[in-house]
Protein backbone atom coordinates (compact mmCIF):
# COMPACT_ATOMS: atom_id res chain seq x y z
CA UNK A 1 0.00 0.00 0.00
CA UNK A 2 1.41 3.43 -0.92
CA UNK A 3 1.95 5.88 1.90
CA UNK A 4 -0.85 8.36 2.42
CA UNK A 5 -0.25 12.10 1.99
CA UNK A 6 -1.20 12.47 5.66
CA UNK A 7 -1.14 9.52 8.04
CA UNK A 8 -2.25 10.10 11.62
CA UNK A 9 -1.71 7.39 14.21
CA UNK A 10 -3.34 7.47 17.61
CA UNK A 11 -2.79 11.21 17.99
CA UNK A 12 -3.72 12.42 21.45
CA UNK A 13 -3.45 15.86 23.00
CA UNK A 14 -3.95 16.87 26.61
CA UNK A 15 -3.84 20.50 27.70
CA UNK A 16 -2.77 21.26 31.24
CA UNK A 17 -4.86 23.74 33.20
CA UNK A 18 -5.26 25.08 36.72
CA UNK A 19 -2.88 27.31 38.67
CA UNK A 20 -0.04 24.79 38.75
CA UNK A 21 -1.02 23.08 35.51
CA UNK A 22 -1.52 19.85 37.41
CA UNK A 23 -4.87 18.99 35.85
CA UNK A 24 -5.24 18.08 32.21
CA UNK A 25 -8.07 18.29 29.74
CA UNK A 26 -8.10 15.90 26.78
CA UNK A 27 -8.66 17.80 23.58
CA UNK A 28 -7.97 15.00 21.13
CA UNK A 29 -8.39 11.30 21.79
CA UNK A 30 -6.46 8.65 19.83
CA UNK A 31 -7.08 10.08 16.37
CA UNK A 32 -6.18 7.67 13.58
CA UNK A 33 -6.91 8.47 9.95
CA UNK A 34 -5.41 8.87 6.48
CA UNK A 35 -5.70 11.51 3.82
CA UNK A 36 -4.80 10.06 0.43
CA UNK A 37 -2.56 11.74 -2.10
CA UNK A 38 -4.41 14.22 -4.30
CA UNK A 39 -7.70 14.22 -2.43
CA UNK A 40 -9.61 17.08 -0.87
CA UNK A 41 -10.42 16.06 2.67
CA UNK A 42 -12.83 18.01 4.84
CA UNK A 43 -12.40 17.93 8.56
CA UNK A 44 -15.78 18.61 10.08
CA UNK A 45 -16.90 19.23 13.58
CA UNK A 46 -18.52 21.80 15.84
CA UNK A 47 -16.46 24.42 17.67
CA UNK A 48 -14.13 22.84 20.22
CA UNK A 49 -14.33 19.42 18.55
CA UNK A 50 -10.56 19.11 18.09
CA UNK A 51 -10.18 20.21 14.45
CA UNK A 52 -7.76 23.06 15.07
CA UNK A 53 -5.87 21.00 17.64
CA UNK A 54 -5.30 18.28 15.03
CA UNK A 55 -4.16 20.80 12.44
CA UNK A 56 -1.83 22.57 14.87
CA UNK A 57 -0.33 19.21 15.78
CA UNK A 58 0.22 18.43 12.10
CA UNK A 59 2.06 21.67 11.39
CA UNK A 60 4.12 21.58 14.57
CA UNK A 61 2.60 24.48 16.50
CA UNK A 62 1.76 22.19 19.41
CA UNK A 63 3.15 18.82 20.42
CA UNK A 64 1.29 15.55 20.87
CA UNK A 65 0.80 13.93 24.27
CA UNK A 66 0.78 10.56 22.51
CA UNK A 67 0.76 9.19 18.99
CA UNK A 68 2.32 10.62 15.88
CA UNK A 69 1.59 11.63 12.32
CA UNK A 70 3.38 11.58 8.99
CA UNK A 71 3.08 13.95 6.09
CA UNK A 72 4.36 12.60 2.78
CA UNK A 73 6.09 9.87 4.76
CA UNK A 74 8.01 12.25 7.01
CA UNK A 75 7.22 12.48 10.73
CA UNK A 76 5.71 15.79 11.80
CA UNK A 77 8.70 16.37 14.09
CA UNK A 78 10.96 16.52 11.01
CA UNK A 79 11.58 20.13 10.00
CA UNK A 80 12.07 19.05 6.35
CA UNK A 81 8.40 18.05 6.27
CA UNK A 82 7.44 21.76 6.27
CA UNK A 83 9.04 22.29 2.87
CA UNK A 84 6.17 20.42 1.23
CA UNK A 85 3.34 21.69 3.40
CA UNK A 86 1.36 24.91 3.12
CA UNK A 87 -0.69 26.12 6.09
CA UNK A 88 -3.36 28.75 6.53
CA UNK A 89 -4.09 29.47 10.21
CA UNK A 90 -7.61 30.11 11.45
CA UNK A 91 -8.43 33.83 11.27
CA UNK A 92 -4.97 34.61 9.96
CA UNK A 93 -3.11 37.69 11.08
CA UNK A 94 0.17 38.80 9.61
CA UNK A 95 2.74 41.55 10.17
CA UNK A 96 0.50 44.52 9.52
CA UNK A 97 3.36 46.92 8.84
CA UNK A 98 4.18 44.96 5.65
CA UNK A 99 2.51 45.12 2.28
CA UNK A 100 1.23 41.89 0.70
CA UNK A 101 4.25 41.83 -1.63
CA UNK A 102 6.67 42.29 1.27
CA UNK A 103 4.97 39.59 3.34
CA UNK A 104 5.09 37.06 0.52
CA UNK A 105 8.69 38.00 -0.24
CA UNK A 106 9.52 37.46 3.45
CA UNK A 107 7.99 33.98 3.41
CA UNK A 108 9.62 33.20 0.05
CA UNK A 109 13.01 34.01 1.60
CA UNK A 110 12.16 31.77 4.56
CA UNK A 111 11.55 28.99 2.01
CA UNK A 112 14.93 29.78 0.45
CA UNK A 113 13.37 30.56 -2.93
CA UNK A 114 16.01 31.90 -5.30
CA UNK A 115 16.07 35.65 -5.88
CA UNK A 116 15.64 35.23 -9.65
CA UNK A 117 12.21 33.62 -9.46
CA UNK A 118 11.03 35.11 -6.18
CA UNK A 119 9.57 38.35 -7.48
CA UNK A 120 7.76 36.56 -10.28
CA UNK A 121 6.39 33.88 -7.92
CA UNK A 122 5.11 36.51 -5.48
CA UNK A 123 3.40 38.43 -8.29
CA UNK A 124 1.77 35.23 -9.61
CA UNK A 125 0.45 34.26 -6.20
CA UNK A 126 -1.02 37.71 -5.61
CA UNK A 127 -2.71 37.51 -8.99
CA UNK A 128 -4.03 34.05 -8.18
CA UNK A 129 -5.75 35.27 -5.02
CA UNK A 130 -6.93 38.51 -6.62
CA UNK A 131 -4.75 40.92 -4.68
CA UNK A 132 -2.74 42.34 -7.57
CA UNK A 133 -4.11 45.84 -7.18
CA UNK A 134 -3.73 45.84 -3.37
CA UNK A 135 -0.18 44.50 -3.38
CA UNK A 136 1.40 47.77 -2.22
CA UNK A 137 -1.06 48.46 0.60
CA UNK A 138 0.00 47.71 4.18
CA UNK A 139 -1.84 44.73 5.65
CA UNK A 140 -3.21 46.86 8.50
CA UNK A 141 -5.56 48.36 5.92
CA UNK A 142 -6.78 44.97 4.66
CA UNK A 143 -10.28 43.61 5.27
CA UNK A 144 -10.77 40.17 6.80
CA UNK A 145 -11.43 38.66 3.39
CA UNK A 146 -8.26 40.19 1.96
CA UNK A 147 -6.21 38.84 4.89
CA UNK A 148 -7.69 35.40 4.23
CA UNK A 149 -6.62 35.66 0.61
CA UNK A 150 -3.10 36.78 1.43
CA UNK A 151 -3.04 33.88 3.91
CA UNK A 152 -3.93 31.49 1.10
CA UNK A 153 -1.24 33.01 -1.08
CA UNK A 154 1.46 32.44 1.58
CA UNK A 155 0.20 28.88 2.08
CA UNK A 156 0.72 27.93 -1.56
CA UNK A 157 3.64 30.25 -2.33
CA UNK A 158 6.29 27.54 -2.20
CA UNK A 159 4.34 25.08 -4.36
CA UNK A 160 3.56 22.60 -1.55
CA UNK A 161 2.19 19.12 -2.25
CA UNK A 162 0.01 19.19 0.85
CA UNK A 163 -2.09 22.23 1.79
CA UNK A 164 -3.68 22.44 5.23
CA UNK A 165 -6.29 25.13 5.75
CA UNK A 166 -7.86 25.87 9.12
CA UNK A 167 -11.38 27.24 8.63
CA UNK A 168 -10.55 28.91 5.30
CA UNK A 169 -14.11 30.13 4.77
CA UNK A 170 -14.77 31.47 8.23
CA UNK A 171 -15.84 35.09 8.34
CA UNK A 172 -16.00 35.47 4.58
CA UNK A 173 -18.94 36.84 2.63
CA UNK A 174 -20.53 34.61 -0.06
CA UNK A 175 -18.25 36.04 -2.75
CA UNK A 176 -15.16 35.47 -0.63
CA UNK A 177 -16.25 31.89 0.11
CA UNK A 178 -16.73 31.23 -3.56
CA UNK A 179 -13.24 32.55 -4.33
CA UNK A 180 -11.71 30.30 -1.68
CA UNK A 181 -13.72 27.34 -3.02
CA UNK A 182 -12.38 28.05 -6.51
CA UNK A 183 -8.82 28.14 -5.21
CA UNK A 184 -9.29 24.80 -3.41
CA UNK A 185 -10.71 23.27 -6.60
CA UNK A 186 -7.75 24.61 -8.54
CA UNK A 187 -5.36 23.08 -6.01
CA UNK A 188 -7.14 19.77 -6.51
CA UNK A 189 -6.84 20.07 -10.29
CA UNK A 190 -3.13 20.67 -9.82
CA UNK A 191 -2.93 17.34 -7.98
CA UNK A 192 -2.28 18.71 -4.50
CA UNK A 193 -3.68 17.17 -1.36
CA UNK A 194 -5.91 19.55 0.57
CA UNK A 195 -7.02 19.08 4.17
CA UNK A 196 -9.31 21.78 5.44
CA UNK A 197 -11.41 22.16 8.52
CA UNK A 198 -14.80 23.76 8.44
CA UNK A 199 -18.16 23.82 10.05
CA UNK A 200 -19.79 25.17 6.92
CA UNK A 201 -21.20 21.89 5.73
CA UNK A 202 -22.34 22.91 2.28
CA UNK A 203 -18.73 23.82 1.43
CA UNK A 204 -17.56 20.38 2.52
CA UNK A 205 -20.30 18.66 0.52
CA UNK A 206 -19.37 20.68 -2.53
CA UNK A 207 -15.58 20.30 -2.38
CA UNK A 208 -14.58 17.14 -0.58
CA UNK A 209 -13.75 13.70 -1.88
CA UNK A 210 -14.00 12.51 1.70
CA UNK A 211 -14.79 14.03 5.05
CA UNK A 212 -13.89 13.12 8.59
CA UNK A 213 -16.31 14.07 11.33
CA UNK A 214 -14.87 14.83 14.76
CA UNK A 215 -16.77 15.68 17.91
CA UNK A 216 -15.61 15.85 21.52
CA UNK A 217 -12.03 15.11 20.45
CA UNK A 218 -12.98 11.76 18.92
CA UNK A 219 -13.25 10.84 15.26
CA UNK A 220 -16.82 9.72 14.54
CA UNK A 221 -16.45 8.61 10.96
CA UNK A 222 -14.57 9.01 7.70
CA UNK A 223 -15.91 8.59 4.20
CA UNK A 224 -17.47 10.28 1.21
CA UNK A 225 -19.93 12.96 2.36
CA UNK A 226 -22.97 10.85 1.36
CA UNK A 227 -21.49 7.65 2.88
CA UNK A 228 -20.68 9.23 6.19
CA UNK A 229 -24.11 10.64 6.65
CA UNK A 230 -25.75 7.51 5.31
CA UNK A 231 -27.83 9.64 3.02
CA UNK A 232 -31.13 8.06 2.13
CA UNK A 233 -34.07 9.84 0.68
CA UNK A 234 -36.60 10.03 3.45
CA UNK A 235 -39.46 11.55 1.54
CA UNK A 236 -40.29 13.91 -1.29
CA UNK A 237 -40.93 17.62 -1.28
CA UNK A 238 -43.42 19.17 -3.69
CA UNK A 239 -43.38 22.89 -4.35
CA UNK A 240 -46.53 24.22 -5.94
CA UNK A 241 -48.60 27.34 -6.49
CA UNK A 242 -52.27 27.43 -5.68
CA UNK A 243 -54.74 30.28 -5.57
CA UNK A 244 -58.38 30.08 -4.56
CA UNK A 245 -60.20 27.33 -2.66
CA UNK A 246 -60.84 23.68 -3.34
CA UNK A 247 -62.49 21.29 -0.91
CA UNK A 248 -60.71 18.25 -2.37
CA UNK A 249 -57.29 19.86 -1.89
CA UNK A 250 -58.07 21.28 1.56
CA UNK A 251 -56.58 18.32 3.43
CA UNK A 252 -53.31 18.55 1.48
CA UNK A 253 -53.13 22.32 1.84
CA UNK A 254 -53.55 21.90 5.57
CA UNK A 255 -50.38 19.76 5.72
CA UNK A 256 -48.34 22.12 3.52
CA UNK A 257 -46.26 25.12 4.55
CA UNK A 258 -47.51 28.26 2.88
CA UNK A 259 -45.56 31.31 1.69
CA UNK A 260 -47.85 33.65 -0.23
CA UNK A 261 -49.36 31.60 -3.03
CA UNK A 262 -46.63 28.98 -2.79
CA UNK A 263 -46.90 25.77 -0.82
CA UNK A 264 -44.25 23.28 0.26
CA UNK A 265 -45.56 19.80 0.95
CA UNK A 266 -43.64 16.75 2.21
CA UNK A 267 -44.97 13.29 1.35
CA UNK A 268 -43.72 9.69 1.41
CA UNK A 269 -42.21 8.47 -1.83
CA UNK A 270 -45.06 5.92 -2.32
CA UNK A 271 -47.69 8.65 -2.14
CA UNK A 272 -45.97 11.00 -4.57
CA UNK A 273 -47.88 10.30 -7.77
CA UNK A 274 -51.28 10.16 -6.08
CA UNK A 275 -50.61 13.48 -4.38
CA UNK A 276 -49.43 15.07 -7.61
CA UNK A 277 -52.61 13.89 -9.33
CA UNK A 278 -54.76 15.34 -6.54
CA UNK A 279 -52.96 18.68 -6.76
CA UNK A 280 -53.21 18.76 -10.55
CA UNK A 281 -56.94 18.03 -10.42
CA UNK A 282 -57.42 20.82 -7.88
CA UNK A 283 -55.75 23.26 -10.30
CA UNK A 284 -52.40 23.63 -8.53
CA UNK A 285 -49.32 24.51 -10.57
CA UNK A 286 -46.46 22.14 -9.71
CA UNK A 287 -43.16 24.04 -9.56
CA UNK A 288 -40.71 21.34 -8.44
CA UNK A 289 -40.42 17.89 -6.91
CA UNK A 290 -37.25 17.00 -4.94
CA UNK A 291 -35.94 14.22 -2.72
CA UNK A 292 -35.56 15.02 0.96
CA UNK A 293 -32.10 13.89 2.12
CA UNK A 294 -30.45 13.96 5.49
CA UNK A 295 -27.85 16.73 5.27
CA UNK A 296 -24.49 16.83 7.00
CA UNK A 297 -26.06 19.44 9.19
CA UNK A 298 -28.64 16.97 10.46
CA UNK A 299 -25.89 14.41 10.98
CA UNK A 300 -23.99 16.96 13.00
CA UNK A 301 -26.97 17.82 15.11
CA UNK A 302 -27.58 14.14 15.69
CA UNK A 303 -23.98 13.67 16.89
CA UNK A 304 -24.13 16.61 19.24
CA UNK A 305 -27.50 15.51 20.62
CA UNK A 306 -26.09 12.00 21.19
CA UNK A 307 -23.08 13.47 23.02
CA UNK A 308 -25.32 15.57 25.23
CA UNK A 309 -27.56 12.61 26.00
CA UNK A 310 -24.50 10.52 26.91
CA UNK A 311 -23.11 13.29 29.11
CA UNK A 312 -26.48 13.64 30.84
CA UNK A 313 -26.64 9.86 31.39
CA UNK A 314 -23.17 9.87 32.96
CA UNK A 315 -24.14 12.81 35.10
CA UNK A 316 -27.30 11.10 36.33
CA UNK A 317 -25.59 7.77 37.00
CA UNK A 318 -22.81 9.68 38.77
CA UNK A 319 -25.36 11.14 41.16
CA UNK B 1 20.31 35.19 3.45
CA UNK B 2 19.87 32.55 6.14
CA UNK B 3 16.53 32.17 7.89
CA UNK B 4 17.99 33.81 10.99
CA UNK B 5 19.00 36.76 8.85
CA UNK B 6 15.56 36.98 7.21
CA UNK B 7 13.82 37.07 10.61
CA UNK B 8 16.39 39.57 11.94
CA UNK B 9 15.91 41.90 8.98
CA UNK B 10 12.14 41.77 9.41
CA UNK B 11 12.46 42.55 13.13
CA UNK B 12 14.58 45.58 12.26
CA UNK B 13 12.07 46.64 9.61
CA UNK B 14 9.26 46.38 12.17
CA UNK B 15 11.15 48.64 14.59
CA UNK B 16 11.76 51.20 11.86
CA UNK B 17 8.14 51.18 10.68
CA UNK B 18 6.86 51.38 14.24
CA UNK B 19 8.89 54.61 14.47
CA UNK B 20 11.08 53.29 17.25
CA UNK B 21 14.03 55.30 15.93
CA UNK B 22 12.12 58.54 16.59
CA UNK B 23 13.85 58.54 19.99
CA UNK B 24 16.84 59.90 18.10
CA UNK B 25 15.04 63.21 17.75
CA UNK B 26 14.82 63.44 21.54
CA UNK B 27 18.50 62.57 21.86
CA UNK B 28 19.48 65.14 19.22
CA UNK B 29 17.51 67.85 21.02
CA UNK B 30 19.11 66.90 24.35
CA UNK B 31 22.61 67.04 22.89
CA UNK B 32 21.96 70.37 21.13
CA UNK B 33 20.65 71.99 24.32
CA UNK B 34 23.53 70.58 26.37
CA UNK B 35 26.13 71.75 23.87
CA UNK B 36 24.73 75.28 23.69
CA UNK B 37 24.41 75.51 27.47
CA UNK B 38 27.88 74.10 28.18
CA UNK B 39 29.37 76.32 25.48
CA UNK B 40 28.02 79.38 27.29
CA UNK B 41 29.17 78.32 30.75
CA UNK B 42 32.63 77.25 29.54
CA UNK B 43 34.40 76.54 32.82
CA UNK B 44 36.65 73.78 31.55
CA UNK B 45 34.36 70.86 32.16
CA UNK B 46 32.73 70.79 28.71
CA UNK B 47 34.08 67.37 27.83
CA UNK B 48 33.04 65.80 31.12
CA UNK B 49 29.50 67.18 31.01
CA UNK B 50 28.85 66.35 27.37
CA UNK B 51 30.34 62.83 27.55
CA UNK B 52 28.61 61.97 30.84
CA UNK B 53 25.27 63.30 29.66
CA UNK B 54 25.58 61.71 26.23
CA UNK B 55 26.62 58.29 27.52
CA UNK B 56 23.89 58.33 30.18
CA UNK B 57 21.27 59.18 27.57
CA UNK B 58 22.57 56.48 25.20
CA UNK B 59 22.45 53.96 28.04
CA UNK B 60 18.98 54.89 29.33
CA UNK B 61 17.36 55.12 25.87
CA UNK B 62 19.01 51.83 24.86
CA UNK B 63 17.88 50.10 28.06
CA UNK B 64 14.29 51.27 27.63
CA UNK B 65 14.26 49.99 24.07
CA UNK B 66 15.96 46.70 24.98
CA UNK B 67 13.51 45.96 27.80
CA UNK B 68 10.25 47.17 26.29
CA UNK B 69 10.81 45.88 22.77
CA UNK B 70 12.71 42.80 23.99
CA UNK B 71 9.86 41.44 26.13
CA UNK B 72 7.49 41.75 23.19
CA UNK B 73 9.71 39.95 20.70
CA UNK B 74 8.06 36.58 21.26
CA UNK B 75 4.94 37.34 23.31
CA UNK B 76 3.64 39.90 20.82
CA UNK B 77 4.00 37.40 17.99
CA UNK B 78 2.15 34.80 20.04
CA UNK B 79 -0.63 37.18 21.09
CA UNK B 80 -1.18 38.43 17.55
CA UNK B 81 -0.65 34.92 16.15
CA UNK B 82 1.74 36.23 13.49
CA UNK B 83 4.00 33.38 14.56
CA UNK B 84 1.66 30.62 13.38
CA UNK B 85 2.23 30.98 9.65
CA UNK B 86 5.97 31.38 10.20
CA UNK B 87 6.54 28.36 12.44
CA UNK B 88 4.57 26.15 10.05
CA UNK B 89 7.37 26.81 7.57
CA UNK B 90 10.78 25.17 7.67
CA UNK B 91 12.04 27.41 10.47
CA UNK B 92 13.46 25.95 13.63
CA UNK B 93 12.30 27.70 16.74
CA UNK B 94 15.84 28.59 17.78
CA UNK B 95 16.35 30.19 14.35
CA UNK B 96 13.31 32.37 15.00
CA UNK B 97 14.61 33.37 18.45
CA UNK B 98 18.09 34.10 17.19
CA UNK B 99 16.61 36.15 14.35
CA UNK B 100 14.51 38.21 16.75
CA UNK B 101 17.55 38.74 19.00
CA UNK B 102 19.71 39.74 16.03
CA UNK B 103 17.04 42.07 14.67
CA UNK B 104 16.66 43.99 17.91
CA UNK B 105 20.42 44.11 18.35
CA UNK B 106 20.74 45.56 14.84
CA UNK B 107 18.12 48.18 15.73
CA UNK B 108 19.92 49.05 18.96
CA UNK B 109 23.28 49.10 17.15
CA UNK B 110 22.08 51.57 14.52
CA UNK B 111 20.30 53.65 17.14
CA UNK B 112 23.39 53.72 19.33
CA UNK B 113 25.65 54.54 16.38
CA UNK B 114 23.42 57.49 15.47
CA UNK B 115 23.44 58.71 19.08
CA UNK B 116 27.23 58.29 19.23
CA UNK B 117 27.52 60.49 16.14
CA UNK B 118 25.33 63.07 17.90
CA UNK B 119 27.51 62.89 21.00
CA UNK B 120 30.70 63.51 19.01
CA UNK B 121 29.04 66.33 17.08
CA UNK B 122 28.12 68.02 20.38
CA UNK B 123 31.65 67.42 21.68
CA UNK B 124 33.11 69.01 18.54
CA UNK B 125 30.75 71.98 18.93
CA UNK B 126 31.95 72.77 22.45
CA UNK B 127 35.66 71.93 21.99
CA UNK B 128 36.02 73.00 18.33
CA UNK B 129 38.23 69.93 17.84
CA UNK B 130 38.36 66.22 18.60
CA UNK B 131 41.37 64.46 20.15
CA UNK B 132 42.52 60.87 20.16
CA UNK B 133 41.57 60.59 23.86
CA UNK B 134 37.95 61.36 22.99
CA UNK B 135 37.90 57.95 21.33
CA UNK B 136 37.62 56.42 24.82
CA UNK B 137 33.94 57.35 24.69
CA UNK B 138 33.68 54.87 21.83
CA UNK B 139 34.81 52.07 24.17
CA UNK B 140 32.15 53.14 26.66
CA UNK B 141 29.55 53.07 23.89
CA UNK B 142 30.73 49.59 22.88
CA UNK B 143 30.30 48.44 26.49
CA UNK B 144 26.79 49.91 26.52
CA UNK B 145 26.01 47.85 23.42
CA UNK B 146 27.32 44.69 25.11
CA UNK B 147 25.15 45.46 28.12
CA UNK B 148 22.13 45.97 25.88
CA UNK B 149 22.78 42.62 24.18
CA UNK B 150 22.64 40.95 27.59
CA UNK B 151 19.45 42.76 28.53
CA UNK B 152 17.80 41.78 25.21
CA UNK B 153 18.80 38.14 25.76
CA UNK B 154 17.24 38.20 29.25
CA UNK B 155 14.08 39.94 28.03
CA UNK B 156 13.79 37.35 25.26
CA UNK B 157 14.18 34.51 27.74
CA UNK B 158 11.38 35.84 29.95
CA UNK B 159 9.28 36.66 26.90
CA UNK B 160 9.30 32.95 26.03
CA UNK B 161 7.36 31.79 29.04
CA UNK B 162 5.67 34.62 30.88
CA UNK B 163 3.49 37.67 30.35
CA UNK B 164 5.05 40.91 29.07
CA UNK B 165 4.45 42.66 32.39
CA UNK B 166 6.20 39.96 34.41
CA UNK B 167 8.94 39.79 31.80
CA UNK B 168 9.56 43.53 32.24
CA UNK B 169 9.68 43.12 36.02
CA UNK B 170 12.05 40.14 35.85
CA UNK B 171 14.36 41.77 33.32
CA UNK B 172 14.46 45.08 35.18
CA UNK B 173 14.95 43.23 38.47
CA UNK B 174 17.88 41.27 37.10
CA UNK B 175 19.39 44.42 35.61
CA UNK B 176 19.22 46.30 38.90
CA UNK B 177 20.63 43.36 40.90
CA UNK B 178 23.34 43.00 38.27
CA UNK B 179 24.52 46.52 39.11
CA UNK B 180 25.42 45.40 42.64
CA UNK B 181 27.11 42.10 41.91
CA UNK B 182 30.56 43.16 43.13
CA UNK B 183 29.09 44.50 46.39
CA UNK B 184 27.19 41.27 46.84
CA UNK B 185 30.36 39.26 46.37
CA UNK B 186 32.37 41.29 48.84
CA UNK B 187 29.70 41.55 51.49
CA UNK B 188 30.96 40.45 54.92
CA UNK B 189 29.06 41.07 58.09
CA UNK B 190 29.28 39.64 61.58
CA UNK B 191 25.52 39.74 61.95
CA UNK B 192 24.75 37.96 58.70
CA UNK B 193 24.36 34.19 58.79
CA UNK B 194 27.12 32.34 56.90
CA UNK B 195 24.49 30.55 54.79
CA UNK B 196 23.08 33.87 53.61
CA UNK B 197 26.56 35.15 52.82
CA UNK B 198 27.29 31.98 50.84
CA UNK B 199 23.99 32.36 49.00
CA UNK B 200 24.74 35.98 48.08
CA UNK B 201 28.21 35.01 46.96
CA UNK B 202 26.80 32.21 44.81
CA UNK B 203 24.20 34.57 43.34
CA UNK B 204 26.86 37.12 42.52
CA UNK B 205 28.43 34.60 40.14
CA UNK B 206 25.13 33.60 38.55
CA UNK B 207 23.59 37.05 38.10
CA UNK B 208 24.70 39.06 35.07
CA UNK B 209 27.44 41.46 36.11
CA UNK B 210 26.45 44.82 34.67
CA UNK B 211 28.90 46.72 36.83
CA UNK B 212 31.85 45.71 34.67
CA UNK B 213 30.30 47.44 31.67
CA UNK B 214 30.18 50.84 33.37
CA UNK B 215 33.22 52.87 32.34
CA UNK B 216 31.39 56.17 32.07
CA UNK B 217 33.66 57.95 34.57
CA UNK B 218 36.81 56.89 32.71
CA UNK B 219 35.33 58.05 29.41
CA UNK B 220 34.19 61.39 30.87
CA UNK B 221 37.73 62.09 32.10
CA UNK B 222 39.36 60.55 29.00
CA UNK B 223 41.17 57.98 31.14
CA UNK B 224 42.69 54.93 29.49
CA UNK B 225 40.61 51.72 29.48
CA UNK B 226 42.77 48.56 29.47
CA UNK B 227 42.51 46.30 26.43
CA UNK B 228 42.13 43.30 28.73
CA UNK B 229 38.89 44.73 30.11
CA UNK B 230 37.54 45.12 26.57
CA UNK B 231 38.44 41.51 25.81
CA UNK B 232 37.07 40.25 29.13
CA UNK B 233 33.76 42.11 28.80
CA UNK B 234 33.32 40.94 25.21
CA UNK B 235 33.92 37.30 26.15
CA UNK B 236 31.63 37.62 29.18
CA UNK B 237 28.77 39.13 27.16
CA UNK B 238 29.10 36.54 24.38
CA UNK B 239 29.17 33.65 26.84
CA UNK B 240 26.31 34.95 28.98
CA UNK B 241 24.14 35.71 25.94
CA UNK B 242 24.84 32.21 24.57
CA UNK B 243 23.74 30.58 27.83
CA UNK B 244 20.61 32.72 28.15
CA UNK B 245 19.62 32.27 24.50
CA UNK B 246 20.17 28.51 24.75
CA UNK B 247 17.84 28.40 27.76
CA UNK B 248 15.29 30.48 25.84
CA UNK B 249 15.53 28.12 22.86
CA UNK B 250 15.04 25.05 25.07
CA UNK B 251 11.95 26.57 26.71
CA UNK B 252 10.48 27.90 23.47
CA UNK B 253 11.06 24.70 21.50
CA UNK B 254 8.77 22.85 23.93
CA UNK B 255 6.11 25.50 24.12
CA UNK B 256 2.64 24.79 22.74
CA UNK B 257 1.17 27.73 20.83
CA UNK B 258 -2.49 28.04 21.75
Amino acid sequence: MTDAAIRIENLTKDYPYGFLHLKTKRSLEGLTMRVEDGEVFGFLGPNGAGKSTTIKLLVGLIFPTAGTAYILGKPISDIAMHQDVGYLPEQPYFYDYLTATELLDYFARIHNLKAAGRRDRVARMLKKVGLETARKIQLRKYSKGMLQRVGLAQAILHDPRVVILDEPMSGLDPLGRREVRDIILELKREGRTVLFSTHILSDAEMLCDRVGVIAGGTLRGVGAPDEIVGIKAHGMEILFEFAGENAAAAALLGKATRTGNRYRLQVDEGELYATLEQLRSAGARILSVAQIKASLEEYFMHLIAADRAQAAAVDVSGK
Amino acid sequence: MSRVGVVAWNTFREAVRDRVLYNLVFFALLMMCAAILVGQISIGIEQMVIVSLGLSAISVIGLLMAVFIGVGLVSKEMDKRTLYALLAKPVRRWEFLLGKFGGLLLTLGINTAAMAAGLFAALYYVKHSLERADGIALVAIYFILLKLALVVALALLFSCYTTPLLAILFTAGLYVSGLFVNEMRGLHSETMAPAVQALLRGLSYILPNFENFDVMASAAHARHIPGMLILQNTAYAVLYCTIVLTAAAVIFSRRNLK
